[in-house]
């Protein structure tokens, strides 16, 4: 079996893989960070997005060989080591964008990004981000106004809760 | 101003920061030490007879531990049906056997035939790739009406036909609405179709069955939203295994929409698997596996017909609905098209003869149950989207004629069955207009159609029966399960609580909500609250959570033990404070006696309680933990009005929902926060239902929406910001809570808005267009509108 080595949340690991295992999966199975969560199988659901030197990517659609070498970020890293949400998740939070929480790791990395790349989007620039994460519980209200909020917009005219 | 942390606080979830760190718990982050991986081989044809399957080359390949096939389960029972209706004739349903793999017959694709058992995921797959099968391929049966022809391919051999039953509702009302009909000024008809969808929540299932040796129990992980349904259904119907052997475990999980209600193979393949090796089994569904082995949703063909005398009053409604069961029947699919649609087909209006029909069939198609709302859309849809078409046929303003039908009296006993306890609908109609500036439409289409758009105002109503249900009730009408919710409130020596409930949260915020009512009722910090569910070792024998009925019947079981808790602590009070019982009062975590200064603190009863010196042991047990089960009454009825705009792209079909307002009137709310949350969920569905979501087969029965390339869920940019309002409270009558439920509204009250929206945009754009079915395409309006 190959091994492969990167970096993830800061720490150097590595691992023994089949040159068909995926990111997700060495992510989840082989180093037990099972917030990164695998919600379809055609790299269309976004659950499984994590930053892979610096850039939003879906784990599901990249081997695991392919990231040798590289800085990957997950969910696990975002808040602070004392316990402090990131302040993208603290919106996610404070604005109730999520519910069941499975798509919240891929929502909160893909928020992120975007914010990195542009720090006060739209709503339709917001929407159109959030194409390749899907979520099926909160109807996105919520998602899209917490990251709205995230960029320090004002989102008190935005309809009630 | 409610208390913070008490009833009618926005309070934040404490279940968030879980989720939001990776810390969540779901079953997939399960693995057992020695855990081996299940993958079941599935049918690829949609109905054909097995001559063979051949498993000696799959033996043989690395890391296989065994294969198992249908023959394994031919002595174990089959995956059980938990409601019998009984037909127009008085007859039982027609109920097939629903086998754990497939042996003799596969009948849809997806159907599992074997199941290969292997030390890593990939080599299970791998070998499931080297058993050879061999199909007689038959003709398979996917259109309802076509099935129930004469000489179609049969479903089920040992059944006289695939028709599952023929349900007539109120069979004794049918001859008159048949004279209401006759005598009618006006009769609307109008032929749609509910389309058939897949629940998709975004976590797929998961099981991973284990069995320990040393006590000989079974232990079960499951994606459920019920795991005592299930480890009863599993436990006394397939695998023969009692309760107190069995355990059945659903951690986090991760949305369910209904699908997670049901009882499925794979669940009681990994639990039987695990004790024949001796090791930990578990299976991951795949997505696209979902696809086809998650319970379809919908799937309804009905023509529906409304008589209006010459005042335009609602004086009668008949229907004839075709209701897909799939190939086997589901849990609880019996009771979809009928208990839960016939009995809702009043809506919000006083028609005093209602008769529905359903045909309820066998297909060659993946198993139709419960998807969110179960029933309650079907019959919204039809009825609202009559009622707007009798309204243009007429010339009325729809709001009209709804308002001029509405249901003002309550209780009002509808001719289908139920009794509404309590609404107002002009009320939420009220609110309605308000909330979604109807005044500003006109300016708004004007300002539309300047840019070259038809725009399009829809509006509905609906009526819900959530709280599901009186035992007695259902049992007379064919459940076979009590419907009552239970819990055990465990109050601490130091005063702290734990709850354990038989609801189940998956995305409901339970943890959250259910605290909340504690802190009200004892006057102590929601953070003192813990909320357990999901685990049949530490739960009391609860139903679960599907039908909005986790806080209406949950909630009221919560309720009514935690008065027991304090009825008793009252007792342990009164003896501390050398008072009378009856003189003793409870407020802000406190007993005082009335009229004197004397008081102890929560926290000097309960120690009280668990440290019992000073103590009436004569009279008293020790210790402070009770537990109630409650039954609800009637079922609760949450209403409400909705409106929808759309921009139609007459150049493309594009429809676009330009805005949406719900107004619901869902009884006492407990956290608005998380009550607006289910209603823009559910919106989120009903839209995706409306314009984007579509099951497909083709008619050999091949499923053409195999996977997220296909079948199109609602992303972001499909919805808008939505407004949402449920001041509108007219309290349940007859639950502790005042609650009625609001899980499932925004999806039945959603999709009628916007169809009405879109059809109303097309008509002001001079096309004589009455109806166009679900999912409303680009490519489905643009061809409307070509004539």
């Amino acid at each position: 079996m190959p091994e492969v080595t990167m970096t993830v949340n800061g720490k150097h690991v590595k691992g023994q893989i089949e040159g068909r295992t995926l990111l997700v999966d060495f992510i989840r199975e082989n180093l037990g960070l099972t917030g990164t969560h695998v919600g379809c199988d055609t790299s269309q659901c976004g659950a499984c997005v994590v930053h892979v030197d610096g850039k939003a990517v879906k784990a599901c659609t990249m081997f695991a060989a392919e990231a040798e070498g590289a800085e990957v970020r997950t969910i696990e890293s975002m808040a602070e080591p004392d316990g402090t949400l990131h302040p993208i998740q603290a919106a996610f939070r404070e604005h109730h964008g999520l519910q069941c929480g499975f798509c919240t790791p891929g929502m909160v990395m893909s928020a992120a990004a975007l914010l990195a790349e542009n720090p006060t989007p739209t709503e339709a620039e917001i929407r159109d981000y959030l194409e390749g994460n899907i979520c099926r519980c909160t109807g996105y209200h919520n998602i899209v106004k917490a990251i709205l909020a995230a960029s320090g917009q004002d989102v008190s005219r935005i309809a009630a809760e | 101003m409610p208390k913070d942390g008490g009833i009618g606080a926005s309070t934040r979830r404490r279940e968030d920061v879980r989720f939001l760190t990776g810390n969540g718990h779901y079953t997939d982050d399960i693995n057992l030490r020695g855990q081996a991986y299940v993958h079941f081989l599935r049918s690829d044809v949609a109905h054909g007879r097995l001559r063979s399957v051949d498993t000696s080359a799959a033996e043989a390949m690395p890391g296989v531990l065994r294969i198992f096939t249908g023959k394994d389960f031919e002595a174990v029972g089959g995956v059980p049906c938990g409601w019998q209706v009984t037909d127009r004739f008085g007859q039982p349903m027609q109920e097939p056997k629903h086998p754990v793999l497939a042996h003799g017959k596969v009948r849809h694709v997806g159907d599992p035939i074997a199941a290969v058992v292997a030390e890593t995921r990939e080599q299970a797959r791998d070998a499931a790739e080297a058993i050879e099968l061999d199909i007689e391929e038959l003709p398979a049966v996917v259109d309802m009406k076509a099935a129930l022809k004469d000489g179609a391919p049969k479903v089920h051999d040992e059944l006289t036909s695939n028709l599952c039953y023929d349900w007539g509702f109120v069979e004794e009302n049918k001859s008159a609405v048949d004279e209401a009909f006759a005598k009618a000024a006006h009769v609307t008809t109008l032929e749609l179709v509910n389309n058939r969808l897949i629940a998709n929540p975004m976590e797929p299932r998961v099981a991973v069955g284990d069995y320990n040796r040393s006590t000989g129990d079974s232990t079960l992980y499951t994606t459920s939203q019920n795991p005592h349904v299930i480890r009863l259904l599993m436990g006394a119907f397939v695998l023969g295994i009692p309760e107190h052997k069995l355990r059945v475990v659903a951690p986090d999980v991760g949305g369910g929409f209904g699908s997670k209600i049901f009882h499925y193979a794979e669940e009681a393949f990994c639990t039987f698997a695990a004790k024949a090796l001796n090791r930990p089994v578990k299976w991951t569904s795949s997505r696209s596996e979902a696809f086809m082995s998650d319970a379809h949703g919908r799937d309804h063909v009905t023509k529906i017909e409304l008589a209006l005398d010459k005042d335009n009053n609602f004086t009668a409604i008949r229907t004839e609905t075709y209701a897909n069961m799939g190939a086997y029947l589901s849990t609880f699919a019996p009771s979809v098209p009928t208990w839960l649609h016939g009995t809702l087909m009043a809506g919000n209006y006083k028609t005093p003869h209602i008769y529905v029909n359903v045909k309820a069939v066998f297909t060659n198609t993946v198993p139709v149950d419960a998807y969110r709302g179960a029933g309650r859309p079907e019959a919204t849809y039809q009825l609202e989207r009559v009622i707007d078409k009798a309204a243009h046929e007429l010339g009325v303003d729809p709001i009209a004629l709804r308002r001029q039908n509405f249901i003002t009296e309550f209780p009002y006993a509808t001719p289908v069955a139920v009794e509404y306890d309590t609404g107002d609908y002009h009320a939420t109609m009220d609110k309605l207009e308000e909330i979604a500036d109807l005044k500003g439409f006109a300016a708004r289409r004007k300002e539309s159609e300047a840019r070259g758009r038809l725009r399009g105002l829809g509006i509905n109503c609906y009526i819900e029966a959530c709280g599901i249900a009186p035992s007695n009730l259902v049992g007379q009408l064919g459940a076979r399960a009590g419907l009552y919710e239970s819990a055990t409130v465990r109050v601490n020596a130091t005063g702290g609580l734990v709850v354990m409930t038989g609801s189940h949260s998956h995305g409901q915020g339970h943890e959250t909500s259910f605290a909340q009512v504690i802190s009200e009722m004892i006057g102590i910090d929601a953070d003192m609250v813990e909320i357990v569910h999901g685990d049949t070792a530490n739960t009391p024998m609860g139903m679960g959570t599907y039908g909005s009925r986790s806080l209406a019947v949950g909630g009221s079981a919560m309720v009514r033990a935690t008065e027991k808790i304090i009825n008793k602590a009252k007792k342990i009070a009164a003896h501390l404070m050398e008072a009378a019982e009856g003189d003793i009062e409870l407020k802000d975590g406190r007993f005082s006696v009335a009229g004197t200064d004397k008081s102890v603190a929560w926290g000097d009863v309960t120690l009280a309680a668990y440290v019992p010196h000073n103590y009436p042991l004569a009279d008293l047990e020790p210790g402070l933990e009770e537990t109630a089960f409650y039954d609800p009454a009637n079922f609760t009825y949450p209403a409400g009005a909705y409106a929808c705009e759309v921009e139609v792209d007459p150049d493309t079909g594009r429809v676009t929902i330009e805005r949406f307002a719900a107004a619901d009137d869902f009884g006492n709310v407990v956290n608005p926060m998380i009550v607006s949350g289910q209603v823009h969920g559910g919106i989120g569905q009903g839209i995706g239902q409306a314009l984007l979501e579509a099951c497909a087969y083709d008619e050999n029965g091949q499923l053409l929406t195999g996977s997220y390339m296909d079948y199109a869920m609602p992303r972001a940019a499909d919805v808008p910001f939505y407004r949402v309002d449920h001041s509108c409270q007219t309290p349940c009558t007859h639950n502790p809570l005042g609650v009625k439920g609001c899980g499932e509204a925004g999806a039945i009250g959603s999709p009628p808005a916007v169809v009405n929206a879109v059809i109303d945009a097309l008509q002001s754009g001079g096309h004589d267009i009455a109806h166009i079915d679900m999912p409303l395409s680009p490519s489905r309006v643009w061809q409307a509108m070509q004539g």
